[in-house]
């Protein structure tokens, strides 16, 4: 069960009342410590490679070709799902879906827990996500799941998620690309 | 841009839901030119509204599809919605919305129109409102003529099934006299507000009362009351769609209420000011109708 935040109001041990807050410029998250972002990157790669089935959910702002940005993006974490070994289910909208999410083949903010549980996912990467989505989604995984949750953040990253990744543009994600496949060689995975 | 939202990347087509692909593919957007957008396309294309939890059979759903088939540019419409039985449905539309805080919502689409129109000078934006009659006409009559009183360009449909309904049955300005309702014992003591005629007063330059028993006559009013709401100010329409279950009707019976309707308190209402109906004129002109 979650425990009660210290408000008595939040359900959720919000991270933010343990004192976390999202990394300063230049830097990441791992869990409390504010580390390298190379550090970061390889220690996320450790995670996703090593983790039992490790998933990519994308969101929004990276499914729909908007603008250049997000098509590159979008081979991009093509890429680094092969990289990863990792599925990929979307969060392609935020929609309360009725009467129910197919918990199989997507992902919804509203009850994220319910697609890490049905496909026992232990380490998740959410990206491109809409900031107050990507908050409430990984509030809640964090109070009622297991899995590792790594925000991979074109913003200032997300306190709620394990480890996060902040500014993260096309030319950050072809580092952590390049990171992961040294991890992945390094691992023999 | 706006159009380009629905557009999936190549590299997550095989991982996306087919109701996603379908609706990218074969909704009706302003853009796709070549699957005209009306009332008559629905039944072939992807709905915007697919699913929804109201009552079996009632009419604000199929009054919703109307409107949603009515818009001219969906990509770039933001409908304000406001609390009641017909925010069961938004949180399920593929569009852009807001809900408001109940009452607020005139006021609340009159900031997006005016920030809207400043952010995107290039693009026409269309703010629709849509909310029941108590949000409407009871508790934030104030919000809807203000604004109209303001000239904002803006376009408000009520959902007039002439209760608070989503609470339970309370009697609304827009309750008809002697009407009782579960929790109305005693009966409406005056008369139902005829709003469409105060929106004409204030400021409206395009105002009708009808039923939803016609989908192409709702459809048409929607379009004309956008149109207008884009070039010369405010618009509203006021639309009967009858809660049955408050006033005990059975799921197929709420079309028959609304015909019944059309020739008694529904019956028809139009004002069109003077520069609306040139404007319209030009639009139809123009095929823009
Ligand atoms: C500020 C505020 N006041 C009151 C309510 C309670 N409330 C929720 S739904 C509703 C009635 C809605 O009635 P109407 O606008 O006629 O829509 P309907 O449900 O009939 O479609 C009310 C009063 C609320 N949610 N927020
Ligand atoms: S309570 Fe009335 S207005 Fe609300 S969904 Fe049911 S029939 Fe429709």
């Amino acid at each position: 069960m979650a425990n009660q935040g210290p408000a008595y109001y939040s359900p959720y041990p919000a991270a933010t009342y343990e004192g976390v807050i999202t990394p300063p410029e230049g830097k990441a998250l791992l869990l409390e410590d504010v580390v390298d972002e190379e550090i970061a990157m390889r220690e996320i790669a450790r995670v996703m490679l090593t983790s039992e089935n490790a998933t990519i959910f994308p969101g929004p702002q990276v499914l729909y070709g908007w603008n250049e940005e997000a098509k590159k993006k979008a081979t991009l974490i093509k890429e680094m799902a092969e990289v990863l070994n990792a599925k990929m289910i979307p969060m392609y909208d935020y929609r309360p879906k009725y009467p129910k999410i197919d918990a199989e083949v997507e992902i919804n903010p509203n009850h994220p827990n319910l697609t890490i549980w049905h496909n026992n996912i232990k380490a998740a990467i959410f990206i491109g996500v809409h900031c107050h989505y990507a908050n409430v989604a990984l509030k809640i995984v964090r109070a009622e799941t297991d899995c590792y949750t790594i925000a991979i953040c074109g913003l200032s990253g997300h306190e709620d998620a394990m480890a996060t990744l902040r500014d993260q543009h096309s030319h950050e994600l072809e580092k952590f690309i390049k990171i992961a496949k040294e991890v992945k060689a390094e691992l023999g995975k | 841009m706006s159009h380009d939202i629905y557009k999936i990347n190549p590299e997550f087509r095989e991982i996306m839901p087919k109701e996603i692909i379908e609706l990218e593919e074969n909704a009706t957007w302003a853009k796709n030119m070549d699957k005209p957008r009306g009332i008559k396309e629905l039944p072939d294309t992807k709905e915007l509204l697919e699913e929804h939890s109201l009552c079996a059979g009632c009419p604000e759903a199929a009054a919703l599809r109307y409107v949603l088939s009515a818009l001219p540019k969906p990509e770039d419409t933001i409908i304000v919605n406001s609390t009641g039985c017909t925010s069961l449905m938004f949180p399920h539309i593929a569009l852009h919305t807001v809900h408001s805080l109940f009452g607020n919502q005139n006021a609340v689409a009159s900031g997006i129109k005016r920030v809207l129109d400043w952010r995107f000078p290039d693009t026409q934006k269309d703010v629709v409102v849509l909310a029941g009659d108590g949000a409407t006409v009871d508790i934030g009559l104030d919000y809807t003529l203000q604004s109209f009183f303001r000239q904002e360009k803006i376009t408000t449909i009520c959902f007039d099934n002439e209760v608070y309904a989503n609470t339970g049955g309370q009697e609304s300005g827009m309750t008809a006299k002697g009407q009782v309702f579960k929790m109305a014992p005693t009966g409406k003591k005056f008369d139902k507000v005829p709003m469409w005629e105060l929106a004409k007063t204030s400021g409206c330059h395009y105002s009708v009362n009808m039923t939803a028993s016609a989908p192409k006559a709702v459809a048409k009013a929607v379009r004309e009351a956008i149109l207008v709401a884009r070039e010369i100010g405010p618009t509203y329409i006021n639309l009967y769609t009858p809660c049955i279950l408050e006033i005990g009707l059975s799921a197929n019976e709420g079309l028959g209420e609304m015909k019944d309707q059309d020739k008694d308190r529904f019956a028809s209402y139009k004002h069109v000011s003077p520069e609306a109906e040139e404007y319209l004129k030009k639009c139809k002109a123009e095929g823009l109708l």
